[in-house]
């Protein structure tokens, strides 16, 4: 037989489209898309329908208009969605930097399945989930040993959820000293993640952002001209998202206790860090990590989710409770703690998360803890070579020394084709690959970040820059093909004029649209 | 180890990582991180055990899970805020696909389908609640009650926020924590007999500085309040905003909200499709109608229904983008991130699958079940099976004060007969004493019941 030549790149690329209608659109009156559960004849007959114990006004007038949808087509539907989703075990996914897109191993979410922790109530008897008990314990000790803190939380679900946790411990350790009302300031960087200011807000602080010096590092003589008696605290991610990292953090973390404020650790960039550095040794108070990122849990379309918190000794009685604690060879739940800021989140977290981190870190051990990050700089630098030498990219601040990510500009793409960031991210769909810009504000001018991690092999770099090569050369060329792009995509270019912004217009739920659009003839009633 | 090439890192083999070194021009990976200052650098070995290999990892995986004792082994009567229920094999299906399970941020191109499936999520809500806009999930009920407070606040320019007595004490330790400083909190009280809310005590504590009245319907306590239409009117007089914590699986045969003048609405997913998971399926939810003044401070995203240039394409994006922190950092509504997304598509799923017929069966066979439970209970001695009179759906409380034991006592004792006791309310009612909230859904059998009731018989005529 003829060898069959073969591009390795996605340059045919069609994504799957379906064209799959709005789920209110399957309605045929009738059909059932689940048995539901009924209470047996014997129950019925000893209590009748059970609901005529409501009264009258409390009941609901007619039953609400859901679909009815027999269950092959529901799911046919949902499947249909699903393809039309670029998930990342299909795409060479570093095109979301700060995100940590790594590869989420098969084994994990077949343990997660294993119905003694799917169905476990979290108010069970605790001599019941000794072994749910452990693993959140275990996976306190790994956490230790990769920040040099001393108790973690599993808590908090989510990395702003983390932010938030450490904010509310800003505040309450200072409540304990008499000091609250006296420091209201919290210290941040304007390249770190939005939630760290955010959240911040929530517990009250007035925000002081520090912007970089001229080769992209947080400036320590702005950092000493804002700090005071006001100073609640200091929260920074390092690298921050332009993945410098900062060497001088441990005289940060000094002006900031100096000043009596507490730091705080934003270790959503730690990828590049697992082995290498810690968050105790560079003076830090609290960090966290997430544990869908650096930790290997799926990102499930925006969560569930966990953002691991830990903190020093001094600071183990305001966690939120319950922490899971040794006891001889028991494992208990400690809500005992004596400054605690009482609870972020109802119950104990995403255990199932904590329960795919641990594995991930099982999986690896330390030598293999530290491969990664090692892997994941290598694969970074690799890429930061590569596509800085793309037409039209460029790389601000500093040159060279970067770790896990790389914060890139199109500055000179635009000023010389028009093409823009946003631009390329709907081209770059046009070849199977995700890509996202930058959070706002773009300091840097039309930006993007690379996180390329460790799962990615050198052949997949390559296919990512070949897109990126291609991009450029296409806005030099025939910029049209990229300002009118996706073509390949699920859909065309989207029409955002006023339909997102102005309220008049915008659809925010089927049942909106039809009023608006339709007409209200389409919508179904159902009398009970 | 480190000289194996580890299945989840390529480019660990040594000529690969060589000829990357090459291009970057420099000789080590060492040398990549010279930006570390020497004495940050972490010279020693992490004390974390040895790499296991898959099979091994498995084994100890499943050997720790296999200490535990899950629900599907003991009967169980705890709810609390995180449910036993039937969860459709199809909305396991849906949220295991690997595209969704593995999708993040994607734009409204490649991630068409992610955008759908929420929009259809806040669609299918929006009918059970009957309201038109309800966001993307936050984390779960408490903190989206927290939220539509905090919303509250920021609509009325007030700051006093006004709580029924019986909403859970766990709940509200969250919606304090994220109130405080901003926000002051009061409670309502209630009638212990009936559970309802003490309207003249409401009024009392209503006052042009309130921007909210929170109260949950079912209550924690399982019983139904059925003034909501009286609260709404007392808080509309005095400007206040009316939120309604709502466990959403009553819906099929309780008024929503809504039709007894809510303002916000919010509550759990969990009942809708997700499994326990140790408290790992909860999600929050808010609504509130299409009202820009309400829309606009949403800290969520919401996804909307836009066109495209192709004529009869749906196309999606984020409504009011600019109100997140997502845009202005500290200038934003509260914060966004990572919060429950998967959780919100199997809710819809879950919605699709039971449409119009099923939600209002399932909510009748739990009433059917818990009733029958009460009935069962009420003739054993010295046991009161529902302390409160009102009407209740899916829980209430056992009166176990005449019984002479603990909640405690009786709770260890039902765990030897494998049998998991409601949760103890003597510490956060202790107005109710030695009493218990017990959760009876669809997943109970009468059998199930008739179970609990002998033994729990036995228990306490020893």
């Amino acid at each position: 037989m003829k060898k069959i030549q073969r591009q390795t790149v996605n340059i045919d690329f069609h994504q799957a489209k379906w064209n799959e209608p709005i789920i209110f659109e399957l309605h045929q009156p009738g059909e059932v898309g689940v048995e539901v559960p009924q209470a047996s004849e014997e129950v019925v007959s000893t209590v009748g329908d059970g609901v005529s114990t409501l009264p009258q006004h409390m009941k609901r007038a007619s039953k609400p208009n859901l679909p009815e949808i027999g269950q092959a087509r529901v799911l046919r539907h949902y499947v249909r969605l699903s393809q039309e989703t670029l998930g990342s075990d299909f795409n060479v996914e570093i095109g979301q930097g700060t995100c940590t897109m790594k590869y989420i191993p098969k084994i994990n979410e077949l343990l997660i399945r294993n119905p003694k922790i799917m169905e476990l109530h979290p108010l069970q008897d605790v001599s019941t989930v000794q072994g749910m008990l452990e693993i959140i314990h275990n996976m306190d000790l790994a956490m230790r040993e990769i920040s040099g803190m001393d108790a973690f939380s599993f808590q908090p679900s989510g990395g702003t959820q983390a932010l938030f946790a450490m904010a509310s411990i800003v505040r309450k350790y200072f409540e304990v000293k008499g000091e609250a009302d006296q420091r209201n300031e919290i210290i941040t960087t304007i390249f770190s993640h939005p939630s760290q200011a955010a959240t911040a807000v929530v517990k009250g602080y007035k925000i002081i952002t520090l912007h970089p010096d001229e080769n992209g590092f947080p400036d320590i003589e702005k950092l000493k001209e804002v700090v005071s008696e006001r100073t609640a605290g200091f929260v920074v991610a390092n690298p921050e998202d332009t993945g410098i990292y900062n060497s001088k953090i441990k005289e940060f973390t000094k002006v900031v206790h100096d000043a009596g404020g507490i730091c705080y650790y934003d270790q959503a960039n730690a990828n590049g860090l697992l082995g290498i550095t810690r968050a105790k040794e560079a003076g830090f108070d609290m960090c966290f990590f997430n544990l869908h990122k650096t930790f290997a849990a799926p990102h499930m379309c925006g969560g569930p989710a966990t953002g691991a918190l830990g903190v020093t000794e001094e600071l183990k009685p305001y966690l939120p409770g319950p922490i899971v604690e040794k006891n001889g060879d028991q494992y208990v739940l400690n809500d005992q703690l004596e400054h605690s800021i009482g609870k972020v989140r109802s119950f104990h977290g995403v255990a199932q998360t904590v329960l795919r981190s641990y594995a991930w870190i099982r999986a690896l051990g330390p030598e293999g803890l530290k491969a990664v990050a090692e892997t994941a700089v290598l694969n970074n630098n690799y890429l930061y070579s590569k596509v800085s030498k793309i037409r039209g990219a460029s790389v601000p601040y500093v040159q060279g020394q970067r770790l896990e990510q790389v914060r890139y500009s199109w500055e000179q793409l635009e000023r010389e084709t028009g093409v823009t960031t946003e631009d390329v991210q709907r081209r770059m769909t046009d070849f199977g690959l995700h890509y996202w810009t930058s959070h706002h504000p773009y300091i840097v001018p039309q930006p993007f970040t690379l996180e390329p991690t460790e799962s990615y092999s050198k052949a997949d770099l390559d296919e990512y820059i070949y897109a990126l090569e291609q991009i450029s050369k296409e806005a030099y060329e025939t910029p049209e093909v990229v300002k009118n792009a996706p073509q390949n995509s699920t859909i065309h270019q989207l029409i955002e004029a006023d339909y997102l912004d102005d309220p008049t217009k915008w659809c925010i739920s089927w049942r909106v649209y039809q009023e608006k659009v339709k007409g209200k003839e389409e919508i179904t009633s159902y009398n009970c | 180890m480190s000289k194996k090439v580890h299945p989840y890192i390529p480019n660990m083999v040594s000529e690969v990582k060589q000829e990357m070194l090459d291009e970057i021009g420099v000789h080590s990976i060492k040398e990549l991180y010279s930006c570390i200052p020497e004495e940050l650098q972490f010279d020693g070995t992490m004390n974390i055990p040895k790499a296991l290999n898959e099979l091994e990892l498995r084994r100890h995986i499943e050997g720790l899970l296999n200490k535990n004792s899950s629900t599907n082994e003991y009967l169980n009567f705890l709810g609390a805020g995180c449910w036993q229920h039937f969860v459709p094999a199809v909305c396991d299906e849906v949220n295991q696909r690997a595209e969704f399970l593995t999708a993040y941020a994607g734009e409204p191109y490649e991630d068409h389908g992610r955008f759908q499936a929420l929009f259809e999520y806040q669609s299918l809500m929006a009918e059970l609640v009957d309201m038109e806009v309800v966001n993307v999930p936050t984390f779960d009920w408490a903190q989206a009650a927290a939220t539509s407070i905090r919303m509250a606040s920021r609509i009325t320019k007030r700051s006093k926020v006004l709580l029924a007595n019986t909403v859970s004490p766990e709940r509200k330790k969250i919606i304090t924590n994220y109130g405080t400083p901003q926000l002051t909190f009061e409670d309502v009280n209630f009638n212990l007999d009936t559970g309802l809310m003490d309207l003249a005590d409401l009024e009392e504590k209503l006052s042009s500085d309130v921007a909210a009245i929170y109260f949950e319907n079912p209550s924690y306590l399982g019983f139904i309040e059925s003034q909501g239409q009286e609260i709404s009117n007392l808080a509309k007089k005095y400007g206040a905003i009316m939120i309604v914590g709502v466990d959403p699986i009553s819906l099929g045969v309780l008024a929503p909200p809504s039709q007894y003048g809510a303002d916000i609405v919010c509550g759990d997913l969990q009942p809708l499709g997700m499994h326990m998971n140790y408290s790992g399926g909860q999600a929050g939810f808010i609504a509130t109608h299409n009202d820009p003044k309400f829309v606009n401070e949403y800290p969520s995203r919401l996804f909307g229904i836009i066109p495209t240039v192709k004529e009869g394409e749906y196309g999606f994006g984020d409504i009011a983008y600019d109100r997140t922190s997502f845009a202005d950092r500290e200038n934003g509504k509260e914060s966004v991130g990572t919060q429950t997304a998967l959780w919100g598509i199997t809710a819809g799923v879950y919605l699709s699958l039971m449409g119009p017929n099923g939600i209002y069966d399932l909510g009748q066979a739990i009433m059917q079940n818990s009733q029958y439970a009460v009935m069962q209970l009420n003739k054993i001695k010295n046991i009161r099976g529902s302390r409160i009179t009102s009407p209740f759906f899916k829980e209430f409380i056992i009166d176990f004060n005449d019984t002479g034991l603990t909640v405690e006592e009786i709770n260890s004792q039902l765990l030897e007969h494998k049998i998991f006791g409601g949760k103890d309310l003597s510490k956060e009612f202790p107005q109710y004493g030695q009493s218990a909230l017990y959760c009876v859904t669809e997943v109970h059998t009468k059998e199930d019941i008739d179970k609990l009731v002998s033994v729990l018989s036995k228990i306490v005529t020893k």
